[in-house]
């Protein structure tokens, strides 16, 4: 039978080449996808990969597309780091959206600087109010966080449409499910004239850099690095797990609920049914594919991003259905996933037990 | 005689030029070293000095980067542990493999390579356990077992192999001294039937009693290899450590401080099945004194560590005093504050993490008391000049402060965490088997700190399972047994035996007056 066998010495280079790794693969299976959908595949990858970024126009798009990315993946990364398997910041980036949007709604006359502040604090309230319930239910009657924080996603996505089909709609709206159009005041201004690369990706930026000083240089990074790798350990040092479990998703929580703001006050402009094609879920995959580190998630985030770019541009160029992205960033995972244990491990046939000293 | 003489004729196991190094260490130079059939053939020296390695290149764990073996005078390439259990070598780890939740008879089962018949597979393990003097009864689960018992399954599996050549490593370290004189009588008899034997210790008596033949290793080379019957204890301790072998310093004999740590009455239930509860624990250990605590493993050892240093709470404040300070309601570090240390038996995963460096290793517990933190960020000059001092003070044998602490061997690694908490000048220190799988060299310079620590007026609580050590370091000893403690005893007025009792959870001055 096959089994799988610790190896002896793993070589440290590759644990970081791993990513490049899955990318060459994903990108060889790809040219096997796009053969048997019958398209040529060097269109296909140019399509994909190459002709997004051919514009200044599409750099800026990039950006967009990176900032919700970034800011989440940087934040569930130090999560993971803890241990503390956030798998639902889709849900509490929704929150952040309706809870900053209904600022926007309720001070829709007001013309302030101080209104988009005040948006993202309430957005990142909102982030952090929907993750602090699977903390409560983990540190309480110790429930995994994978399955609550995964299901409580789909009830913030139906809280969204059952608001924007109520009580947020557009009163002049036609009776279409969505809200106002935010007020100037209320929109993040645009960094690149021309674009729609907005101050979001500055925020992203500074939080790839606060994190990474969070994690490298501080007590608490310690901690969540301490009570991640070696929990009783931790407890010795007197670190407490459950604080971790807090910090963890109120963190991430906030990160997405901002990353939510962001996405309405930025390129939608309102409050819609739907406001994220999946960049909660996508995050987990930024997270993993730049090694849980800050800046990896930063270059990570990229090229996720690029992602959605390429699938938008085949869709257009190729009449590839859009699908395509998704089976893209999941074989990316999935091809990461295995090249990790193939570095730790390696496959052997024969039978289990004679792996047991090894 | 003459029978055992022919199968000595040649030799099983030759080992010639054997290098290996890692990054910053040359673990192994060019080591040579040959064992004969029916041999018991000792591997002896300090942590560190690569024993460790050269078995694991024996056992096909780790590739040699230069050297050959010969195996019954034929060269072997040994790639993988599959091919040297082929040839027929079996090895003892010092960690077991056993699932706790299942069975002997299963775990056997389980690490066999080949599929088996359980019914014959049952009748081999009955006939070895009786031939070799290792009684252990199949249907018993794993986790009601002791240490030494568990050791026995591990022995049965490599003898279910019928090998040539068993290696152990380290194997007493976690027996009672009944449980090594059994393990002892199994190997003689493995050995006069023609199995060859290399025995991996520090305990230089033990060497004395058990082995014909030592090769010793120093920084990675050997330095000698003799006769053991033409050594003493005394000439082996000096060739391995390339010093005059120190004893530890005896208490300076002054009058006793004050009481500085106080338990009183504390009683503590089991967190799971697995767990001891601890019983109407009664204990005082005053200023400049070593208290021990002897016990066989799993009797609540752990259990008290972890509600002495706050690891567990949830008892009565009053039931630990601290100077004083009713605390057994406060957590680890509002405890250290009060001037506690203590070091966890575990090293690696408790007391220390592998995949940290040492200067974040030394973090670990000191961060708070030492004051290396400003608004919440971490002085990482200041962490890293203490490291270096502990480093440097307790003799600790690393590449670099930010080397990994996995990458140092067993007993530097113990070093420095004892370092790392007599640095910190604790009112009163909790050592959990401060010296287990340490070598002698390593194990003297513990003991020394320790000593000199109580001298300075601090108060010393030693658990441990080694009760030599605890005969020469303590003033006064105490045994636990299922979560009860014992009076503690003067030391200079008990004996061997009368503690040896106590470990049983029986009170010697009843035995003596019934006698």
């Amino acid at each position: 039978m096959l089994a799988l066998e610790k190896r002896p010495e793993h070589s440290q280079a590759l644990v970081y080449l791993s990513p490049l790794i899955a990318l060459i693969l994903t990108l060889a299976a790809g040219v096997v996808l796009f053969f048997v959908l019958g398209v040529s595949p060097a269109r296909a990858l140019y399509a994909f990969f190459v002709y997004p970024l051919t514009s200044a126009y599409g750099w800026a798009e990039l950006g967009v597309k990176a900032t919700p990315l970034v800011l989440i993946g940087v934040a569930l990364s130090l999560g993971f780091r803890a241990g503390v398997w956030n798998i639902g910041a889709e849900g509490q980036l929704t929150l952040g959206a309706i809870c900053g949007g209904a600022v926007a709604l309720w001070l829709y006359e007001v013309d302030s600087v101080l209104v988009l502040p005040l948006m993202m604090l309430c957005g990142m309230l909102g982030g952090m109010s929907w993750a602090a319930i699977p903390a409560l239910l983990k540190t309480r009657f110790n429930a995994n966080e994978i399955l609550t924080s995964l299901m409580l996603t789909y009830i913030a996505t139906l809280l969204l449409s059952l608001l924007v089909h109520g009580p947020l709609r557009d009163p002049d709206g036609f009776n279409f499910p969505e809200s106002r159009i935010f007020g100037d005041s209320a929109t993040l201004p645009i960094l690149w004239a021309g674009t729609r690369l907005h101050l979001g990706a500055a925020l992203a930026a500074l939080a790839v850099a606060g994190t990474w000083l969070l994690m490298s240089r501080t007590l608490i990074g310690f901690q969540i690095r301490v009570v991640g790798q070696a929990p009783a350990a931790g407890r010795h040092a007197g670190f407490s797990v459950n604080r971790m479990v807090w910090f963890s998703l109120l963190f991430g929580g906030g990160m997405a609920g901002l990353a939510g703001l962001l996405e309405v006050a930025g390129p939608i402009g309102q409050l819609l049914p739907t406001i994220s094609p999946g960049y909660g879920f996508t995050a987990i995959i930024v997270a993993f594919v730049g090694r849980l580190h800050p800046v990896g998630a930063l270059l990570a985030g990229l090229l996720i991003a690029l992602s959605y770019l390429g699938g938008e541009s085949a869709q257009i160029t190729l009449n590839l259905p859009l699908a395509v992205t998704g089976v893209f960033q999941g074989m990316l995972l999935f091809f990461l996933l295995a090249c990790d244990v193939l570095i730790g491990y390696r496959i052997r046939y024969r039978s289990l037990a004679r792996m047991r000293h090894d | 005689m003459t029978a055992t003489q022919n199968i000595r004729k040649s030799a099983l196991l030759e080992i010639e030029g054997m290098c290996k190094s890692f990054p910053g260490v040359l673990a192994n130079d060019r080591i040579s070293l040959s064992l004969r059939s029916g041999e018991i053939h000792a591997l002896l020296g300090e942590n560190g000095a690569g024993k460790s390695t050269l078995v694991k290149m024996i056992y096909g764990i780790l590739k040699p980067d230069a050297g050959r073996m010969l195996w019954k005078g034929k060269a072997a390439g040994i790639d993988r542990p599959v091919d040297a259990r082929q040839l027929g070598i079996a090895m003892v780890f010092q960690h077991f493999s056993l699932f706790e939740s299942m069975s002997v008879f299963e775990n056997i089962l389980l690490g066999l390579e080949r599929d088996a018949d359980p019914v014959a597979l049952r009748k081999d393990i009955v006939d070895i356990s009786v031939r070799y003097g290792l009684p252990l009864d199949p249907d018993r689960h794993v986790y009601t077992l002791s240490v030494g018992e568990r050791q026995r399954i591990e022995i049965i599996r490599c003898l279910l192999q019928k090998p040539d050549l068993l290696v152990m490593d380290e194997p007493t370290s976690v027996l009672t001294p009944q449980e090594v004189d059994r393990l002892f009588e199994t190997l003689r008899r493995l050995c006069g039937e023609g199995v060859g034997i290399l025995y991996i210790s520090h305990k230089l008596d033990e060497i004395k009693a058990l082995c014909e033949h030592a090769t010793i290793l120093r920084n990675g080379k050997v330095v000698a290899s003799v006769d053991v019957a033409e050594e003493t204890t005394q000439s082996l301790a000096s060739k391995m450590m390339g010093k005059e072998f120190r004893t530890a310093e005896q208490s300076s004999g002054q009058e006793k401080g004050p009481v500085r740590l106080g338990i009183h009455g504390l009683d503590h239930p089991a967190r799971d099945q697995f767990g001891i509860s601890l019983r109407n624990v009664e204990l005082e250990v005053h200023g400049g004194e070593i208290v021990g605590i002897a016990g066989v493993a799993g009797n609540g050892q752990g259990e008290l560590l972890r509600v002495l240093n706050g690891e567990e709470t949830g008892i009565p404040a009053e039931a630990i005093m601290l100077d004083g300070t009713a605390c057994a309601h406060l957590g680890p570090n509002p405890r250290r504050a009060l001037g506690l240390a203590s070091v966890p038996e575990e090293r690696l995963g408790h007391a220390a993490i592998p995949s940290l460096s040492l200067v974040e290793n030394a973090l670990l517990t000191t961060c708070q008391r030492l004051g290396l933190l400003k608004f919440g960020f971490i002085n990482r000059g200041k962490c890293s000049a203490f490291s270096e001092q502990v480093v440097s003070d307790f003799n600790v044998k690393c590449s670099h402060v930010n080397a990994e602490a996995g990458s140092l061997s067993g007993g530097n690694l113990q070093k420095f965490v004892v370092g790392r908490e007599i640095s910190q000048s604790p009112a009163v220190m909790i050592v959990s088997q401060p010296t287990w799988g340490v070598d002698a060299g390593a194990a003297q310079t513990v003991r020394s700190a320790l000593r000199g620590l109580a001298n300075q007026g601090a108060a010393i609580l030693v658990l441990s399972q080694d009760l030599d050590e605890l005969m020469e370091i303590s003033d006064r000893i105490a045994a636990i047994c299922a979560g009860a403690l014992s009076p503690a005893l003067p030391v200079a007025e008990t004996s061997v035996e009368q503690i040896g009792l106590m470990m049983a959870g029986l009170d010697p001055r009843q035995d003596t007056e019934a006698a």
